[in-house]
């Protein structure tokens, strides 16, 4: 069964604020949650099916009950980052299986206000013991796999710069960034090593927030007055260390991609805007290979001259400022990712930044870790007569 | 001056513990599927390639090379006092690749493709850190446990 036109994105909201020390999770999930409901034109009572990840309270079964719902169908697949791009996925399955109408996707979280570190989900897994004990954390894990990528691709720090300079051009014309002060490739190499190749500022920031958005059936988007975004292909994919015989050179998106795509009856040639997850700015230009807007091992001559930058670079990413520079709520920076390519759709992005024409837009999520094991997931969607 | 490595203790499991018993008896044992003759990591109880439950141990050579590395200059937890440190994938001779820690040799001078030895150093609860250092020009690593 396919999704293609199956299932509508009717409403997307994103939290204005980066620091809310004075909300607890649920309440920001409540805040994003009528956020999304009010821009689809649909309320609390409409909802039949409801999604989130593992991180607030019980799950769903808190959130169901503290959001008042009573849905017919539940759903907490947490794949870390790309959880929700999963969850946009499995909604559209249900809807297109009829088994539900209004689906509401919600996530949040304080790591800023809380001072909590990314959390090592490790602790219990059964490769607990043969990775934190030798002071293996996040960045890291992304530092070999850029390492790595220069060894073999003769990939520079230069390169992986120019993915952090193009998401802070894009970031100072969001009011809500938490990082609206452009940077050179010069003040990338300049701030601080934090695990060589990658300095500080190849890395995302650390906010608290959240999003929320609404997929419906056909039937319902025919009723609702909003701008509606068609789901056309959604894949997900578990990439793993593969029994020790780990690959550093490339993420789950090798797989999540071309069934993205295949479903989507879509080349990568015809997207007009891409959300690519940008944990890292490694995290960037492995994904762009592997989703084959360039040959592998080219992701950083691609994107050294500016080809990521909106509204006339060759491949406009990430035009919110991304995880780098405007947002990565939880730690995890999946549901922005959906909702700035909702917004490209709609011709809602900044207008500095509005793609012109914006057809066909991509959103790719990663969770885990590329330098171990991660969940990818791509979500292709577009206009209704796309 | 950056503080010595820590050794915290491994979360060890009912399944993994013959392997650290292993580690502090100064050996680096791996699980090995005659089967599909297959060098399993981390170590399960069946192999991951075929699924079959008859796996063996062997004990590795110690020896691998750097297959990527990065120097660590900010962390938190038991390692944020130990920066700059050197953490790395290991590829051992025997196939998997292990991470691990690069010792013995200012972080500076650490190379992808490095040939390396096991070194161990005990965390003085019934097992060992496996860690690295680079091979002396003769090819064996100094004989040196630390």
């Amino acid at each position: 069964m396919t999704v293609r036109g199956r299932a509508f994105i009717a409403g997307a909201y994103e939290h204005p604020r980066r620091e809310i020390p004075d909300r607890s999770v649920a309440q920001v999930h409540g805040e994003v949650a009528a956020g999304a409901l009010a821009d689809a034109g649909l309320s609390l009572s409409d909802v039949d099916a409801y999604f989130c990840d593992s991180t607030a309270g019980f799950g769903p079964i808190s959130m169901v009950e503290y959001l008042g719902l009573r849905p017919r169908y539940i759903e907490s697949t947490d794949t870390g980052g790309s959880s929700y791009l999963v969850h946009v996925g499995h909604a559209a399955s249900a809807i297109a299986a009829g088994r539900c109408h209004v689906a509401l996707v919600t996530m949040a979280g304080l790591p800023r206000s809380r001072s909590e570190a990314p959390v090592a989900r490790s602790s219990g897994s059964p490769e607990a013991g043969f990775e934190s004990t030798w002071g293996m954390f996040a960045a890291a894990s992304y530092a070999l796999a850029a390492q790595r990528h220069m060894f073999e691709f003769g990939t520079t720090s230069a390169q992986l710069a120019a993915v952090k300079v193009a998401a802070s051009l894009h970031a100072q014309h969001n009011p809500h960034a938490f990082l609206r002060t452009p940077v050179t490739v010069d003040d990338v190499l300049a701030s601080p090593i934090i695990s060589s190749p990658l300095h500080r500022l190849d890395c995302c920031v650390v906010t608290d927030g959240g999003g929320a958005v609404v997929i419906v059936s056909p039937e319902v988007a025919r009723e609702l007055d909003r701008h509606m975004v068609k789901v056309l292909g959604q894949a997900e994919a578990v990439k793993h260390t593969d029994n020790g015989r780990i690959t550093l050179l490339s993420t789950g998106a090798v797989t999540t991609g071309p069934r993205a795509f295949d479903e989507a009856r879509i080349s990568p040639a015809d997207v007009d805007y891409v959300s690519i997850y940008d944990s890292f700015t490694i995290t960037v230009i492995e994904t762009l290979e592997d989703l084959g807007f360039c040959e592998k091992g080219a992701g950083g001559r691609f994107v050294q001259d500016g080809a990521l930058v909106a509204p006339d670079g060759a491949l406009p990413f990430n035009t919110d400022g991304g995880g780098l520079c405007n947002n990565h709520p939880s730690n995890r920076g999946g549901m922005t990712k959906i909702i700035e390519a909702v917004r490209q759709l709609r011709g809602e992005a900044q207008r500095a930044v509005q793609v012109p024409d914006c057809q066909i837009a991509l959103a790719h999520g990663t969770g885990g870790s590329i330098g171990t094991r991660m969940a990818s997931a791509t979500l292709i969607l577009g206009q209704d007569d796309a | 001056m950056s503080a010595p490595l820590p050794t915290p203790q491994p979360e060890r499991t009912p399944e993994t513990d013959a392997f650290w018993a292993g580690t502090a008896d100064g050996r680096l044992p791996l699980p090995y599927c005659p089967d599909c003759d297959t060098v399993i990591w981390y170590p399960r109880e069946f192999c991951p390639q075929c699924g079959r439950r008859s796996v063996t141990w062997r004990t590795a050579s110690g020896r691998g090379t750097v297959y990527s590395y990065t120097v660590v200059h900010r962390t938190s937890g038991p390692y944020r006092d130990a920066v700059p440190y050197v953490l790395a994938y290991v590829e051992l001779d025997e196939g998997p690749r292990v991470l691990s820690n690069i010792v013995g040799c200012p972080p500076d001078d650490v190379r992808i493709g490095q040939p390396v030895q096991v070194v161990f150093c005990d965390t003085g609860a019934g097992s060992a850190l496996y860690r690295f250092e680079p091979c002396s020009p003769t090819g064996m690593a100094a004989d040196r446990r630390g």
